[in-house]
């Protein structure tokens, strides 16, 4: 037995999830795992594989005829039953949740075939025909921004759509009387929590009444449930969500599926079939939600003394191809405590947001944090650098003091509680900082690279709905009409069997919700958690939910378990007043302990508990007077500090503040570049902890979030804004061996906001790792100019002084118009020589041979000349395992007789297009040979760039070097006077015999 | 050698869990589906289906093996453990699903019944294995969630040590 079955009070304690059982045993129930209504068809969704371009044509008829296919639905279609979805920024996009004439970003959906099964529906998708013009394309905000980028909606103007200046305090007057005044540069790299278990749901639209129902692991906040109806064009109740009982993870990711609900709502009317889909892993990687990259601007100012004076803030925030609700946030949800831990008062913001080629992006785990440290937490780094103060001290120096709390924020978030300085000095004391400190004077001393970085952060949790709306004006707000809140609700029922049980409506995806319900309310109630059943999903017809339910922004802990407790104690109190009349004395002498309502000091004197309660079911006449009967008690907690933002654009912004303080030590191996973390200690400060074994879970949880993207996650474009990190191949989560050991500290400052004294947490070291690590590294570099993740190669060019090549920022071209596939930078580069046995004439001679060429190019099936220099071939290749059929058109440029010519193509195929060109060159090699110099540079996008992209280059290798093995065993054999026709057999082989 | 049309379901009949069981597959439906849409046996879980993520582990033939690489008709015949089949014969949790449940080493509980059936073999062949030893194995699994420090813990608790 543990020693918690026997506790007296389960808030606090370490008591083992509830949640656990059904999880270990292969019986909890996943969106995948269920069947809640006959006749489910399976869709599949046909994706781009092009980043921007134009459709000309979609051709749908063979998908269509294929046998077991039910119906495609395209944007058409789509167009015809819903509108557009609507956005938090008023700007002439019209957003729906298929491409209708262009397409914007690869992996966004051009049609839906829906199908008896999945692997039909998967069939058919290939065999739809789509026709693409291909526009100029770029990931990169900067060259989105610049004056004459290609516009990705031509209505706003402007790919930057959206920009705010805000101004609290006096910065222009701080930065004047600075001392010192630091600034950096930087990206911050497009990264996702992609949670184990991807988007899925049923869609089932039925007539009379017309009604829309929806299953699904989306996790809210339910405000988008408006925006949902918006499109469909229906009424609340006749949009009706329902949520898995068990979600595979999501860490705000799920927050993005609503474009998809929306899709296959409409997919279920249009085809009159209730329509399930199930995303693969490549649509989530390439489809469904990131975090955002950024390319931002900080400057801080300092007295000689360490003082921060001010800050500004230069945000660019790369937002995807729409801007998708409830974007801008993310640059918004830190906005209001933009002073972070510091007592810094004048501070500049200004936000600009960048439509690019790229996938939307969303809420992802400590959104808009890791961002926002970076800039903070790295300039007071490089601000104790150039004051000549220690990190640690710098801090120290304008920390919050621990007698200002409540504190008011300069932007307006008013902080409950805290103590900085004690999480630093605890942090400091569990690292040994001073040893560490010796440590690095050693290892430098050694000549290696060894670095120390710290972050500090405070923790926002329980947000107010309204802070999304600084992203209008004072004057637009005033006319839109106010927002403010952020209600939590909770139920507690007592059925009449007298057994208990709570809704939640908080759609957890494995923070043990069920677990700390179910103690906060058996302590109330005097029973064991294990006697507390809790019910967390949501159906919006039958919860009790309004437009904050959900799980996002810690509010679990911050808000939720408030509205929990306070239902729980109504019903304490109700069977505390029957249990006084029955036991014949007053109500505050009575007990809840132990599964009894007993008289203090009389235990004796007792009743259970469950038969109080099931009473106000059975006996309602022998209730108390005025007593209503039943046991039901729904609480509505508005944390009444959520106001709306006022006109100097501050508002609260959260309800509670946790705090985190990280420190990392690493050392660099200047010859492989690899990154070891010496030592690494978290200090937090979550309120008082609910459960240990949950808050610890999310403490390891969240560090390793963090530690992926200082380390190795990024979902990479190419200068085409071709995704290249399709699978979890490419795009590398942190497993278990690179897990460095971590020292966890522990300190709280109760939240006086809720009965609980608890703040939200969950995000902790998922925005401070990142900071911390580059920080470290920074040190250990000699440089902050540095960019996320710290791979191998970036970290040995940085270590020795090379340039480093910069993720996806590119040669892209800028310009507007289609761009010709003769004229563009590649993202595939290579170049090589073959010595070939035959005099320059002869080789010139065979290479424009289409018999040749169809023998020895490697998959040839097919090659026709259709010009002088043109022609066309259908290739078969394959690359990590997918194999396709591409149609390839060549066409030869600048040909110089035996010496020189240019090769420029494309391709394309169901599995993806390429386009490229090469240069050869020819030289006599004496003894009637020759040398053949190549060089090429190619653009491949699509499925295989976005699953292949670590075997393209050696494929492309491999290819060639068989064509040209292939090429001179054909020299050999044709001699000089011989023919160059071919007999049956030779061609049968002659394709393949490289 | 047989040879099955593509789109020909046959019967595929295997031990799971020490119970004989059949269904119909089509040559390529994968194991994973067969399990969970044709056998109702979903808890084993499907995280990228191409071989990365170790979600869909399970047992076949005494070898640990990822269940999304496999095609149903190839398992005919074989004996299969998932994690349906783990508990106690008495129905209670077994010695490392309860040392899962006392260190909190699942939250979301996705990746999880792959990381037991990894463990499970992994202690049979390696039954007092140390802290290195336990993340190595566990290299070949994904979780997004628990950051994976109380899967070890719990693992080295289930090996009495
Ligand atoms: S689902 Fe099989 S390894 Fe990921
Ligand atoms: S527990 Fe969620 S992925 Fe491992």
């Amino acid at each position: 037995m543990l020693e918690t079955e026997t506790a007296e009070r389960w808030i606090g304690a370490r008591y083992p999830r509830k949640e656990d059982a059904a999880l270990l045993t292969g019986n909890a129930r996943f969106i995948d795992d269920l069947e809640p209504v006959a006749g489910i068809r399976h869709s599949a969704i046909l994706r781009s594989d092009h980043a921007h371009a134009c459709i000309v044509s979609i051709d749908t008829s063979k998908a269509a005829a294929l046998p077991g296919v039910h119906g495609v639905v395209t944007g058409a279609a789509v167009a015809d039953t819903i509108a557009p979805i609507p956005s938090a920024v008023r700007v002439p996009i019209k957003f729906y949740p298929i491409a209708i004439d262009k397409v914007r970003y690869v992996g966004e959906p051009v049609a839906v075939v829906v199908a008896e099964d999945r692997y039909i529906a998967e069939d058919a998708i290939e065999l739809i025909d789509v026709v693409y013009e291909p526009l100029s394309a770029t990931a990169d905000p900067k060259i989105a921004m610049s004056e004459n980028a290609l516009l990705l909606h031509d209505d706003v103007g402007s790919n930057v759509v959206h920009h705010r200046t805000f101004r609290y305090g006096d910065p222009e007057a701080a930065f004047e009387r600075a001392d010192r005044v630091v600034k950096l540069d930087w990206r911050y790299p497009r990264y996702s929590s992609t949670p184990m278990e991807t988007y899925g749901l049923i869609a089932n639209f039925e007539r009379q009444p017309d009604r829309y129902t929806l299953w699904s692991n989306f996790q809210g906040p339910f405000i988008l449930h408006a925006l949902m109806t918006g499109a469909l064009g229906v009424p609340g109740n006749r949009l009706r969500l329902i949520t898995a009982p068990h979600s595979g993870g999501s860490f705000g990711i799920k927050q993005a599926m609503f474009p998809y609900m929306v899709l296959l709502a409409a997919c279920s009317r249009v085809l009159g079939c209730p329509v399930k889909w199930i995303e693969d892993r490549l649509e989530h990687l390439t489809g469904s939600s990131t975090a955002a990259d950024r390319a931002d601007s900080v400057e801080a100012a300092f007295a000689e003394d360490g003082e921060l004076l001010g800050l500004k803030f230069d945000n660019v925030v790369n937002v995807g191809a729409f801007v998708r609700a409830p974007e801008p946030a993310s640059v918004y949800r830190m906005h209001s405590a933009s002073n972070g831990c510091y007592r810094v008062k004048n501070i500049a913001v200004e936000n600009r947001l960048v439509v690019t080629n790229t996938t939307p992006i969303g809420l992802n785990r400590g959104y808009g944090g890791p961002q926002f440290y970076y800039a903070l937490e790295r300039v007071m780094e490089a601000g104790a650098k150039e004051l000549g103060v220690d990190p640690a001290e710098i801090r120290r120096r304008n920390f919050i003091q621990p007698d200002e709390f409540p504190y008011k924020a300069p932007a307006g978030a008013t902080y409950d509680s805290g103590d900085y300085e004690a999480g630093l000095n605890q942090a400091m004391e569990l690292a040994a900082y001073d040893d560490l400190k010796a440590a690095r004077e050693n290892a430098r001393s050694d000549g290696k690279l060894f670095g120390i970085g710290m972050a500090a952060g405070i923790e926002p949790s329980g947000s107010n709905m309204a802070y999304v709306t600084l992203a209008q004006t004072p004057e637009e707000r005033a006319k839109a009409g106010g927002r403010s809140g952020g209600l939590g609700t909770a139920t507690v029922s007592v059925d009449p069997s007298g057994s208990v049980t709570v809704k939640t409506v908080s759609t957890p995806a494995g923070q043990g919700h069920q677990t700390v319900a179910a103690q906060v309310v058996a302590d109330a109630l005097g029973l064991r958690p294990d006697q507390v059943d809790v019910i967390t999903e949501v159906d919006t017809l039958t919860s009790a939910w309004s437009l904050a339910s959900g799980n996002y922004a810690n509010r679990f802990s911050s808000v939720v378990i408030g509205a929990v407790a306070d239902a729980a104690d109504k019903v304490a109190k109700k069977i505390k007043l029957i249990a006084a009349e029955n036991l014949e004395v007053a109500p505050e002498d009575v007990e809840l302990v132990g599964g009894n309502a007993q008289v203090v000091g009389v235990p004796e004197k007792a009743l259970p508990v469950r038969r109080v309660a099931a009473q106000t079911h059975w006996h309602p006449a022998g209730l108390p007077d005025q007593m209503e009967p039943g046991l039901f008690e729904t609480t509505i907690m508005n944390p009444e500090m959520l106001d709306a933002p006022d006109e100097q654009d501050r508002v609260a912004s959260a309800v509670t503040f946790g705090y985190v303080f990280d420190l990392a030590a690493v050392e660099i191996d200047r010859k492989t570049g690899e990154i070891e973390i010496v030592k690494y200690v978290s200090v937090h400060d979550v309120g008082n902890v609910l459960n240990e074994i949950v808050v610890e879970g999310q403490i390891y949880g969240g560090f390793a979030h963090g530690l992926g993207g200082a380390l190795l996650e990024e979902l990479v474009y190419d200068a085409g804004a071709n995704p290249q990190s399709g699978t979890f191949a490419d795009y590398l989560c942190i497993t278990a061996p690179e897990v460095p050991e971590l020292t966890i500290g522990h300190f709280n400052t109760p939240s006086p906001h809720n009965t609980l004294g608890a703040k939200g947490m969950g995000d902790g070291s998922s925005m401070l790792a990142p900071i911390a690590i580059a920080n470290a590294a920074a040190d250990a570099l000699g440089t902050f100019d540095i960019e996320l993740p710290l791979t191998l190669n970036k970290n040995w060019a940085a270590a020795n002084g090379l340039p480093y090549a910069r993720a996806g920022s590119a040669k892209a071209k800028v310009g507007g118009g289609p761009r010709e596939a003769d004229n563009f930078e590649g993202g595939l580069t290579g170049d090589g020589s073959v010595e070939l046995s035959a005099p320059p004439e002869e080789v010139w001679k065979l290479l424009l041979d289409p018999d040749t060429l169809a023998a020895v190019v490697p998959g040839c099936e097919e090659l026709n000349q259709v010009g002088e220099d043109s022609f066309t071939a259908e290739v078969t290749i394959g690359v990590a395992g997918i194999k396709g059929v591409y149609s390839a058109e060549i066409n030869l440029r600048d040909k110089i007789d035996a010496q020189s010519l240019r090769l420029v193509g494309k391709a394309s195929g169901a599995l993806g297009f390429g386009q490229g060109e090469g240069n050869v060159t020819l030289e006599a090699a004496g003894d009637s040979r020759t040398r053949l110099n190549y060089s090429y540079r190619a653009n491949v996008g699509g499925k295989v760039a976005a699953v292949g992209q670590r075997m393209l280059g050696t494929v492309t290798k491999l290819l060639i070097g068989q064509f040209f093995r292939g090429f001179d065993r054909r020299l050999k054999s044709s001699g000089a006077g011989q023919t160059s026709r071919k007999g049956f057999f030779g061609r049968l082989f002659g394709g393949r015999d490289a | 050698m047989l040879r099955i049309k593509s789109d020909q379901k046959q019967r595929v009949t295997l031990t799971v869990n020490d119970k004989t069981v059949s269904g119909f597959a089509q040559p390529r439906l994968l194991l994973t589906d067969f399990l969970r849409h044709e056998l109702g046996l979903y808890g084993t879980h499907v995280g990228c289906e191409h071989g990365v993520c170790g979600a869909c582990t399970i047992i076949i033939d005494d070898v640990a093996t990822r269940s999304c690489l496999r095609y149903a008709v190839q398992c005919d015949g074989m004996k299969l453990r998932t994690v349906e089949g783990l508990e106690d014969v008495d129905g209670t949790l077994n010695a490392l699903q309860k040392a899962f449940n006392e260190n909190g080493a699942l939250q979301c509980g996705f990746c999880t019944a792959g990381i037991l059936m990894s463990a499970t073999k992994f202690l049979q062949e390696n039954p007092k294995p140390n802290r290195d030893e336990v993340r190595d194995m566990l290299s070949g699994h994904i979780c997004r969630c628990t950051g994976y420090e109380q899967i070890v813990r719990a693992i080295l608790q289930a090996s009495g040590q």
